[in-house]
């Protein structure tokens, strides 16, 4: 059922990638997409021995490199110069992908512009007229990780909320989306639909109101 | 004689890339990107180019010098739109270069399929998205593919930490990228190298790009003894 936090507001970024760290299983082969989500990386205890991949050729990535250990051929996915942890390994572009195609992967993690009850996920385009598309690797990721994470803020700027019945901007990938970290609350999607595992500052019913969506304290689902 | 031409001379290196030519450029943003090459392809003068890259350029050197220069009529890319890509956001904005944005891993997998000689793959990546529109789809064990066709190049340009003078390849940390791939997909493949070492210096268990996919070398070590320069080629900072 629903564990709400009420007596507190929602959650910063910081906090949420914390959370969203907290819900990645020790052990587990994990991309972190470009942008938020990278700050996943700050909060996984290095004991819990979480392989980070970077779809640019790399598993054990380390963090951001500083000073001397900046090294221009070595970087992540959004361009940023890293380091590499023992064990890591280097492959070429293709191998990256086959690997994360492949369902080798145990989790990645991306942002959203849109997520649908259905677990469509839209991340990569607006489809502003003058808006120059980009999809790089996101399509890959949303479909190819056994669990696809989206963290994002619940509601847009203008009060919308952006789990949504259907998504309105281009998709990036189809029933792909596994769980939603939003400052609001957690969100796990599957075939009975949205559950709301968690509320941060708002109540669960309270929630349901804001969002555009049959959501579930998960108590009435079957097993 | 070795098949492979060995040479110090970035013009020479890329002699003879015809107009309209198809051309691989490796790199991911700025790392693995072949910059001494593609300066020569600007002196060089060829045009009315297809390049197939990762990105479309940063800052004002590589990539972004090409498309500058007017060289490019279309781009194959997945990610063209970044902080630092101004010269390709001005000119597909005045329509003077066409783009087809491909998801980054049937991007690669399209060109390995080039090099290995498939004739098309059915990827699951990007089904039930505009990129998939008025492509075949076939559902085989309940799962949704698209049918993705190979990329060849008639040229790759890459980057490559070493090579022998056989032009066995290795590669540097995540610089590697799309290198391997694009060195099988093209009739012709150029490698910039930061060294070349004698037949028999390479480890064969460490070449990740046996000599066989390899036509030149340009040896930038080499090049820059010749003129009395850094051996590195400029990099600038992506973002």
């Amino acid at each position: 059922m629903t564990v709400e936090h009420t007596e507190r507001g929602p959650l910063d970024r910081k906090e949420l990638a914390a959370l969203v760290a907290r819900d990645i299983p020790p052990g587990s082969f994990v991309n972190l997409g470009i942008g938020q989500p990278t700050m996943v990386g700050d909060y996984l205890d290095p004991a819990a021995g979480v392989v980070l991949h970077t779809e640019n050729g790399m598993l054990g990535m380390g963090p951001a490199a500083v000073g001397d250990e900046i090294d221009t051929d070595l970087t992540n996915a959004g361009k940023i110069p890293v380091t590499e942890l023992p064990g890591a390994s280097y492959f070429h572009h293709a191998d990256s992908f086959a690997m994360m195609r492949g369902g080798h992967l145990d989790v990645c993690v991306l942002g959203a512009f849109q997520v649908s009850q259905r677990g469509d996920l839209a991340n990569w385009h607006t489809g502003a007229p003058d808006a120059i598309p980009a999809v790089g690797g996101a399509m890959d990721l949303a479909i190819g990780a056994k669990q696809t994470f989206v963290m994002m803020t619940l509601f847009a700027k203008d009060g919308t909320a952006k789990l949504v019945p259907e998504c309105t901007y281009p998709l990036t990938g189809v029933h792909c989306v596994t769980r939603v970290f939003t400052d609001y609350g957690v969100f796990q999607i599957g075939p009975d639909g949205v559950v709301v595992s968690e509320t941060y500052g708002i109540s669960f019913a309270d929630l349901a109101t804001r969002v555009d969506v049959p959501l579930s304290t998960g108590e009435t689902l079957p097993g | 004689m070795s098949r492979v031409s060995v040479v110090t001379d970035p013009d020479e290196a890329v002699a003879g890339i015809a107009d309209g030519s198809t051309v691989l450029v490796g790199g991911f943003g700025m790392a693995g990107m072949p910059v001494d090459l593609i300066d020569a392809l600007i002196r060089q003068g060829a045009s009315d180019l297809t390049v197939v890259s990762n990105n479309a350029g940063n800052g004002d050197t590589g990539l972004a010098a090409l498309l500058a220069a007017g060289r490019v009529r279309k781009m194959i890319c997945s990610f063209p739109r970044q902080s630092d890509s101004w010269v390709f956001d001005g000119l597909y904005r005045a329509g003077e270069v066409d783009l087809e944005v491909v998801p980054q891993g049937n991007l690669a997998e399209r060109m390995r399929a080039a090099g290995a000689g498939i004739g098309a793959f059915f990827s699951p990546t990007g089904v039930g998205t505009p990129l998939a529109e008025g492509k075949e789809t076939r559902t085989i064990d309940g799962r949704d593919y698209v049918l993705e066709l190979p990329i060849r190049g008639d040229v790759a340009l890459v980057h490559a930490h070493v090579a022998d003078a056989m032009g066995n390849l290795v590669y540097r940390k995540t610089a590697r990228n799309f290198g391997p791939v694009m060195a099988a997909a093209a009739a012709l493949t150029i490698a910039e190298v930061s060294q070349v070492v004698p037949v028999g210096d390479l480890d064969p268990e460490n070449v990740v790009t046996p000599s066989i996919y390899v036509n030149r070398v340009l040896d930038l070590a080499g090049a820059a003894a010749t003129k009395g320069s850094n051996p590195e080629p400029a990099r600038t900072e992506a973002s």
